[in-house]
């Protein structure tokens, strides 16, 4: 039985892999992502300048990066299926709807996972030029991914709550701001005169940022991992709730 | 196979389906009538399990679609309304999904997937992209996806909408064959195709069911059926119809045209206890004993599109009835 549902999974994240690289949106995302990400590192990072054997300065752009791109990859993921009626096939299928949803978002973030593999030469860079911490590097691109994964997720959630795909990208767009600035002290400043501190607390608690610092540091926090994962489930269950409860037209 | 139990589901405040029930046993092809919004694709929603019902059961091959959704999800084959289909895809490339998405892998999804695209027709275009096809093939290609895995329950919403006659006659003769040994729900707009494919129709009118019988029964329920028409020369109009308005079980007999060819009169059957009596043998029995010459005679068995109109609202009427 847990064969068929990983090959149910798999049915779905092989569809929908197919659909990113036959349209447009999978080649259109890893270019302007690379050429960003160089831009970004090299002309505004002054990567060089910085004469330091690290990728710090390359992955420090990528939560402002994927604020823009992941919204963008993860609007389309339920907003077309509705408007093309293909939500229909699909959930009538013998699948779970949660299967559905893996599945969907499993072949985005491949797709992201894929524009991040091809930032290799940065690496080959830093090692040529100088002697990095592998094992800090290593550390850096997981933290990049689990970043990534959960921007996803969250798209993954405004894009079952509309049909509109612009809608899905603005909320997506604004919630994951949020999961960004949420511990930066202008945020917290606004709540610390009036809320209760176990409030501005909470809200603080939510920054992804302290977890994407640690692992950019080459700190493998369970607490952190622990994170990403939870805001990714919580994200994709919310899905399946939107999802389930929409299903009225 | 498929058992309705009083479906019932609200938009909200709107009543969209009110305590439906039906069921549809193996060997019949169901045709879902009804006027534009009148509930069909909401009901055909809940039996494949995309939209829960509010309140009601439904059961597919045994198995509670709430409890057991999965394996009466995997008995039925569906063709939503308007054929969705992926557009970036090849025909080939989204059967094989489908076959996946069913359970079928490797050598049985291939021979699933040349099934079908033979079963419809498919093989010109077998590896163009969906978007590139026109829409009676998109369509087509809906269909043979719902097909793939041989299932036992068929829903199909129109599945002849958009399709030219051709195309039309040959899913019909499609859907009578696989008729034989499967439970066919289908949905439409077109009467003559109720008479072409399907075994029993039900009429549905603003989320009521108002009929449900086979085409010949509902046409006997028109206001035309049991009438008898009759062509005649020799006697005058009005006698005749004298003559015919006497005859036991008529109730009425109008002229219906007069030309030189003949007068032709409708007599119509008096309803007792709800039945019909045919009047056939008695008119003809009036006609040879009066030694009029008659060159028709013919009795009426209803029209299925007045039954249609008589049962249902149509929706410019709708605001004031409803």
């Amino acid at each position: 039985m847990s064969c068929s549902r990983t090959r149910n999974v798999w049915a779905v994240c092989k569809r929908e892999l197919g659909g990113y690289f036959t349209s447009p949106v999978a080649y259109v995302f890893i270019i302007i992502f690379l050429v960003l990400a160089g831009f970004f590192t090299f002309n505004v990072g002054a990567f060089f300048a910085r004469g330091e054997a690290g990728l710090g300065a390359f992955l420090i752009w990528h939560p402002w990066l994927y604020l823009f791109l992941v919204p963008a990859v993860g609007m389309r993921l339920w907003a077309e299926e509705r408007k093309a009626g293909t939500l229909e096939l699909l959930l009538t299928m013998p699948l779970t709807t949660w299967q559905a949803i893996l599945g969907k978002f499993l072949a985005a973030w491949l797709v992201l996972a894929l524009a991040l593999a091809l930032t290799f030469p940065i690496v080959i860079t830093v090692c040529t030029l100088g002697d990095p911490d592998k094992g800090v590097m290593a550390c850096g691109y997981l933290g990049s991914l689990l970043l990534a994964g959960a921007y996803l997720a969250v798209s993954s959630m405004t894009s079952a709550m509309s049909r509109n795909q612009v809608v899905s990208f603005i909320l997506s767009v604004v919630i994951c701001l949020f999961l960004l600035l949420a511990g930066w002290p202008p945020v917290t400043g606004m709540l610390v005169n009036w809320a209760p501190a176990w409030l501005v607390d909470g809200v603080a608690a939510f920054s992804v940022m302290p977890w994407f610092d640690n692992l950019q540091k080459g700190v493998v926090d369970s607490r952190g991992l622990l994170y990403f994962l939870s805001l990714i489930l919580f994200a994709l269950f919310t899905t399946g709730v939107i999802l389930r409860g929409r299903r009225t037209n | 196979m498929i058992a309705a139990n009083t479906l019932v589901k609200w938009f909200g405040a709107k009543l969209a389906v009110d305590a439906v029930s039906f069921t549809v046993a193996k060997g019949e092809v169901l045709g879902f009538l009804g006027p534009n919004g009148a509930g069909k694709s909401t009901t055909m929603r809940m039996l494949t399990g995309y939209l829960p019902p509010t309140s009601g059961t439904i059961s597919i091959g045994g198995h509670h679609l709430e409890d057991d959704g999965l394996a009466a999800r995997a008995l039925v084959g569906y063709l939503p309304e308007n054929a969705p289909v992926y557009p970036e895809m090849s025909v080939t490339g989204f059967l094989r999904f489908a076959a996946e998405a069913r359970g079928l892998w490797g050598k049985e999804r291939n021979l699933a997937v040349e099934r079908v695209i033979e079963t419809c027709f498919l093989e010109p275009i077998r590896r163009q992209t969906i978007e590139t096809l026109s829409k009676g093939y998109r369509h087509r290609t809906c269909l043979a996806q719902c097909l793939l895995h041989d299932p036992p329950v068929l829903v199909m919403d129109e599945p002849t909408d958009g399709l030219d006659p051709n195309q039309k006659h040959e899913v019909r003769n499609l859907i009578r064959r696989m008729g034989a040994d499967k439970a066919i729900i289908l949905s439409t707009h077109i009467l003559e195709e109720v008479d072409a494919v399907c075994s029993r129709a039900i009429v549905i009118d603003r989320g009521r069911l108002v009929a449900n019988g086979t085409p010949a029964e509902l046409r006997a329920r028109s206001a035309s059926a049991g009438q008898v028409r009759v062509r005649l020369q020799g006697p005058a109009a009005k006698e005749a119809a004298a003559a015919l308005r006497a005859l036991d079980g008529a109730a009425a007999a109008v002229v219906d045209a007069e030309s030189a060819a003949g007068i032709t009169l409708i007599v119509s059957p008096d309803p007792r206890d709800g039945r019909r009596p045919n009047l056939g043998p008695a008119v003809a029995a009036l006609v040879a004993a009066r030694h009029w010459t008659c060159d028709e005679l013919r009795v009426e068995e209803g029209r299925l599109d007045e039954f249609f109109r008589a049962v249902t609202v149509p929706d410019t009427k709708r605001e004031e009835k409803g």
